[in-house]
């Protein structure tokens, strides 16, 4: 049977592919964060489980610094959806293609 | 660093200083420093001459070792013998001279600076050409004054027909050096070295089959051709007088048309053992002679005349040395260098005073305009017809003398010299009585504006003529030395490298006086039938309509003709249809344009890829972890 590692870990894997399918077929780019900010949780999910199951603080450590950079990367990528919003009215993906090749 | 190697590096630094910062400064100082270079590189010459008399051996400076290779080692070195001394005395004497010449001539020129920095240029690269130890320093100069020469002609680039005449130049020259090259290739296959002693001695001792000395000598004189002009290879000089006067005086007439005979007398121990080549040499330039000489005739531009006189006259120096007299050679090369610089700067005198009037029969009457130019300009045409006791008489009679009397001459070489000679004085009086005597043809409105040469131009003039005076003592006849118990220091200077010419056996005095009163009495004549063609009151200076003979002849023998018609043609027929269509467009095709082709159509598929949608790239960021993690897993 599974235990409570295990299953932390399947929960994180299936945070994790949520937050993935909604980057792949989501066109809002707020979602696109909100989904980028699931698999960010799912990663700290699995090391707070790892932490918990070799008893030692690495893992909750790591939680923190994790938390940090996510702070700092949604504080500027809520920056620049304000201002994409501001110029083009959308935040719709389909209109974002400018870097077409 | 010894005094030899500063010889050429004056003229450099005078080109670099004229040639970096020559725009920014005042004329004054373009002037003084262009002239001050190579009268410090004559200075630097008289030290090391003096040097070299002190001790009789010559004197050598190898700066560095520029190849080396197994068994094959060039040095980038500097040697100073006898002919060098000559070379260097004349290029950097009258070399100065012509610089000084020029602060008059080019006043007021747009590209005064420009004009001083090549001339000085040209001044290195012919002093590296004359010192040079081995073939490729000379190869270097030689490249280098062919390069001079064109910037030079090409002087005044707007108009497009000068500049045509230095690419031409340029071009003709690249003929010679092909010959020059496969010389020297040759030279090295069988030497071993390229250092002129050793090649001298190597080909002199143990000279392989008489082919081989016949490819070499001859090839060696195809690169002499293309530089000192002779046929078949002289077209380009006549087209050079497109320069500034002073650019023709030095380069075309003193200096670097001369390079072909210097060759010729450095690889004189090479020459000796090549009996066929010699005999070519002998007749290319008794032909030369002959044929500047009848075009000498047909031209009404005066600077033309002496273009085709200078090929005539170095004709004369390349028969000498083909009939083995090298040093008669050089001793016309010496006093021809102070006689026609001094003829080129009194025209260009003529010129200056009719605001660039270059035709004779525009001209007439100008000896009471011009006392002065005319008086150096008649010095010097004395001299060219070889009439004593001015310099060109005791040059040209030692040649005329070696062709009939030497071993390897013959009546006919002599009999030609003698008719380039009547040519000579008939044409040059010719000159003399259409440009200075009868009734004026000038311009009434230029008329008005002559005046004599400023002193910078006049005091050069002077020392010329001088020159064309004095200058032949040095090199007195045999039999005047005998007779009047002298001595020729010329002879003597150069006898250890290029040895004393020693007359047949059967050639005695009697035949020798004959001669010599025969060749004054053939002067005299030409300048008798010139002025009872040309001179005499009411002479028809315009001339008929021009014979067959006569179009022939002033079209230049239809060189010119015959080579756009035939070697031109033929080039730019074959790049047309065989070079351009069957070789080179499939090769451009298969090589270049089908790769780059493939390239585009795959850069087409590569930029699909690149849409633009965020989303697109998130499944090519996990298609690559996947990738890496398929790997990982695989090999883990």
């Amino acid at each position: 049977m599974m235990g409570r590692y295990e299953l932390l870990l399947a929960l994180a894997a299936a945070l994790f592919a949520m937050g993935l399918f909604g980057v792949m077929v989501r066109r809002n780019l707020l979602v696109v964060v909100m989904s980028v900010e699931l698999m960010l949780n799912a990663v700290v999910l699995s090391f707070v489980a790892a932490a918990d199951r070799t008893q030692t603080l690495d893992g909750a450590a790591m939680t923190f610094f994790i938390y940090v950079a996510a702070t700092c990367e949604i504080a500027v990528a809520m920056a620049l959806l304000v201002l994409l919003a501001r110029r083009r009215g959308t935040l719709d993906l389909a209109a974002e293609q400018e870097l077409k090749g | 660093m010894s005094t030899l190697t500063l010889i050429p590096l004056l003229p450099l630094l005078g080109f670099l200083v004229n040639g970096l910062l020559g725009r920014q400064l005042p004329t004054t100082v373009v002037s003084i420093v262009g002239c001050a270079f190579p009268a410090l590189s004559f200075v630097a010459t008289c030290v090391v001459f003096r040097q070299f008399l002190g001790t009789g051996s010559p004197l050598e400076d190898t700066l560095f070792t520029w190849a080396a290779t197994r068994g094959f080692v060039v040095d980038a070195a500097f040697y100073f013998d006898a002919i060098t001394a000559v070379m260097c005395l004349v290029i950097t004497g009258i070399g100065t001279l012509i610089h000084v010449y020029s602060i008059g001539y080019m006043h007021g020129d747009a590209g005064y600076a420009r004009y001083f920095a090549y001339l000085n240029l040209f001044l290195f690269f012919m002093l590296v050409l004359v010192l040079g130890k081995n073939l490729v320093m000379l190869f270097i100069g030689w490249e280098g004054v062919g390069l001079a020469s064109y910037l030079l002609i090409g002087f005044w680039f707007q108009d497009p027909a000068k500049t045509a005449a230095g690419l031409k130049a340029f071009v003709v020259n690249r003929v010679g050096d092909t010959g020059f090259l496969l010389a020297a290739f040759l030279i090295w296959a069988y030497a071993g070295t390229l250092d002129f002693q050793q090649v001298n001695s190597y080909f002199g001792m143990t000279p392989p089959t008489a082919g081989v000395m016949t490819a070499i000598g001859v090839l060696l004189l195809v690169g002499a051709c293309g530089k000192s002009a002779q046929i078949p290879l002289h077209v380009w000089l006549p087209d050079a007088m497109a320069g500034p006067t002073p650019v023709s005086a030095l380069i075309h007439a003193a200096t670097m048309v001369t390079a072909g005979v210097y060759l010729l007398s450095r690889m004189s121990g090479l020459f000796l053992a090549a009996e066929h080549a010699m005999t070519v040499v002998a007749w290319v330039g008794a032909l030369t002679a002959l044929a500047g000489a009848t075009m000498g005739v047909t031209q009404y531009n005066l600077k033309k005349v002496l273009a085709y006189s200078t090929m005539s006259q170095i004709g004369l120096m390349v028969m000498a040395c083909g009939v083995g007299a090298f040093s008669a050679g050089m001793f016309h090369l010496y006093t021809h260098a102070f006689f026609k610089a001094c003829l080129f700067l009194a025209a260009g005198a003529v010129l200056h005073a009719l605001a660039g009037e270059e035709d004779m029969r525009n001209m007439g009457g100008l000896a009471r305009r011009l006392p002065f130019t005319f008086g150096v300009f008649l010095l010097g045409t004395l001299a060219l017809c070889g009439l004593p006791p001015f310099a060109g008489f005791f040059s040209k009679d030692e040649i005329l003398w070696a062709a009939y009397a030497s071993e390897r001459g013959s009546v006919a070489l002599w009999l030609i010299g003698m008719t380039a000679s009547f040519l000579t004085a008939f044409y040059m009086f010719r000159a003399v009585f259409m440009t200075f005597f009868g009734a004026s043809r000038v311009d009434p409105h230029v008329s008005a504006h002559i005046h004599d040469a400023p002193p910078t131009m006049a005091s050069v003039l002077a020392v010329l003529a001088l020159g064309s005076i004095v200058a032949g003592f040095v090199g007195l006849p045999a039999l005047w030395r005998e007779a009047f118990g002298l001595s020729a220091p010329f002879y003597d200077l150069l006898a250890p490298v290029l040895g004393h010419f020693e007359p047949r056996a059967d050639a005695g005095h009697t035949a020798e006086v004959a001669l010599m009163v025969l060749a004054v009495l053939v002067g005299l004549a030409g300048i008798a039938v010139a002025w009872l063609r040309y001179g005499r009151a009411g002479a028809d200076l315009r001339g008929g309509k021009p014979g067959l003979l006569h179009e022939t002849v002033s079209r230049g023998y239809y060189f010119d003709a015959f080579y756009d018609k035939v070697v031109v043609r033929t080039m730019d027929w074959l790049s047309d249809t065989v070079l351009a269509r069957r070789i080179e467009a499939p090769l451009t095709r298969t090589s270049l344009e089908r790769p780059a082709d493939a390239g585009a159509r795959m850069n087409l598929w590569f930029t699909r890829l690149q849409s633009g949608d965020l989303q697109t790239y998130v499944i090519y960021a996990l298609i690559g972890l996947a990738i890496v993690l398929g790997f990982g897993v695989a090999h883990g």
